[in-house]
C-alpha cells in the first residue's frame, strides 16, 4: 500500500521518466512503478543516471532518480557539473540506508553523511518517516520541476513499518 | 585523421550534437558553433548518458562525440545504450589514445583494452570501427536510422582553439528551443 501512495504521488509530482538503481527497500515502488506509464531506465550507475536525467531534463522531461542514498556519493560531481551549472530539474528519490538499527556497518557511514552532504551542495531535502509525511512529498516534486532546480528526498524503512 | 576532422564532419551532420568537454566541445565551437550543440563543460564521462537522455525524449538524430578516457570513465553507459538502443541515436568515440586535454597521458586503449570489443561485448550490434572520413560517412549512411556506436580512430592532439565564451544557461535554451522547433515524444 505505502508502495502504491509513493507511486501515485511521484505520478502526479509530474515525473515521467525514471533513472534507476534499485535497492531492497524500494524493491515494491519498482514493481509498482513497472505497472505504470513511466519510461522506466536501470542505469549501471548512479552517475549514469544523472547524465540520463539531464539529456532528458533537455528535451523537455521531468527525470526522476532512485536509487538508495549511498549512490548520491557517486553522483556528487554530475549533479554540480552537470545538472547544476545547467539548472536543469531533477528529483532525487533515496531510500534511507544508515540509519537507526541498521545492521549493515558500510551503510552507517554514509547514513550519518548523506543529508550533511545534501545541506553542503545547498540542496532541500525531504525526509519521509512515516505516511503523514508523504503529503508534502507532492509539492516538493513539482517545485524540482517549476523552480528547475535538484531536490532530493529520503524514504526511511520506518516508512512500511505500518504495513503490517 | 585528426579529431576536428572527425567533429567538423558530425557538425556536418543533421541532427543534434552532445559533445564531450574539454578540447573537443572547444574544437566543435570553433568548427561550427549552433543551437544543436550542447556543449559539456563538466561531468567527465557523462556526454554518452546525456545524449541517451536526449534520444529518449525526442525524435530528432542524436549525435555524441566522445573521447577514449572519457568512455573508460563510464563503460557502463556501453550497456545500457546496448539495450535500450534507440533508433536515433549515434554515438562517436574518437580514440586517440591519449587524455589529450589533460596533456597527453596515454589511456588503456594505447595499450590493450578495444573500445570495438568492449561496445560488442556490451551487447551493441552496430559497431564500427573507423580511419578515415570517408569510411565514418559511410558508417553513419548505412546506419542512419539505426543505433551506431562508431571508433575513429585518430591521431593525438588539439587544436589552437579559444574556449567557449557561452554561458552554461545560454548553451542550455536555445538548444532546449532547438529540440522544442521538432517536438518531444
Amino acid at each position: 500500500m505505502v508502495d502504491k501512495t509513493v507511486v501515485d504521488i511521484i505520478e502526479s509530482g509530474g515525473v515521467d521518466i525514471i533513472l534507476s538503481v534499485p535497492c531492497i527497500i524500494l524493491s515494491g515502488i519498482i514493481t509498482e512503478i513497472e505497472k505504470r506509464a513511466f519510461k522506466y531506465i536501470s542505469v549501471c550507475r548512479e552517475e549514469e543516471g544523472v547524465g540520463i536525467a539531464a539529456g532528458a531534463a533537455l528535451a523537455g522531461k521531468k527525470p526522476m532518480l532512485l536509487m538508495q542514498n549511498s549512490g548520491l556519493g557517486n553522483s556528487i560531481n554530475a549533479l554540480m557539473s552537470l545538472t547544476r551549472i545547467y539548472k536543469l530539474p531533477l528529483f532525487i528519490l533515496m531510500s534511507y540506508r544508515g540509519g537507526q538499527g541498521e545492521k549493515i556497518a558500510a551503510q552507517k557511514p554514509m547514513g550519518e553523511k548523506s543529508p550533511l552532504l545534501l545541506n553542503a551542495l545547498d540542496m532541500d531535502c525531504f525526509n519521509v518517516k512515516n505516511q503523514d509525511d508523504l503529503q508534502g512529498l507532492g509539492p516538493f516534486i513539482k517545485d524540482a520541476f517549476e523552480s528547475s532546480r535538484i531536490n532530493a528526498a529520503f524514504l526511511s524503512p520506518e516508512l512500511w513499518d505500518e504495513e503490517i | 585523421m585528426k579529431r576536428s576532422d572527425v567533429i567538423t564532419a558530425i557538425a556536418g551532420c543533421d541532427g543534434l550534437i552532445v559533445c564531450n568537454l574539454g578540447f573537443p566541445s572547444r574544437e566543435l565551437y570553433a568548427s561550427k558553433d549552433s543551437a544543436k550543440n550542447f556543449y559539456m563543460m563538466g561531468s567527465m564521462g557523462l556526454a554518452s548518458s546525456t545524449g541517451l537522455g536526449v534520444a529518449f525524449s525526442q525524435d530528432k538524430r542524436v549525435y555524441v562525440i566522445d573521447g577514449d578516457g572519457s568512455v573508460l570513465m563510464n563503460l557502463g553507459s556501453l550497456v545500457t545504450v546496448a539495450h535500450h538502443a534507440p533508433d536515433n541515436f549515434c554515438l562517436v568515440i574518437i580514440d586517440n589514445r591519449v587524455y589529450a586535454s589533460t596533456g597527453n597521458q596515454p589511456t588503456y586503449t594505447s595499450k590493450k583494452a578495444d573500445l570495438e570489443l568492449i561496445a560488442r561485448g556490451a551487447g551493441n550490434e552496430n559497431v564500427r570501427r573507423v580511419k578515415s572520413i570517408s569510411e565514418m560517412h559511410n558508417a553513419l549512411e548505412q546506419f542512419s536510422d539505426r543505433c551506431l556506436i562508431v571508433i575513429a580512430e585518430t591521431e593525438p592532439g588539439n587544436e589552437n582553439v579559444s574556449i567557449i565564451p557561452h554561458d552554461p544557461l545560454h548553451i542550455k535554451n536555445r538548444f532546449m528551443k532547438e529540440i522544442e522547433k521538432t517536438g518531444t515524444k
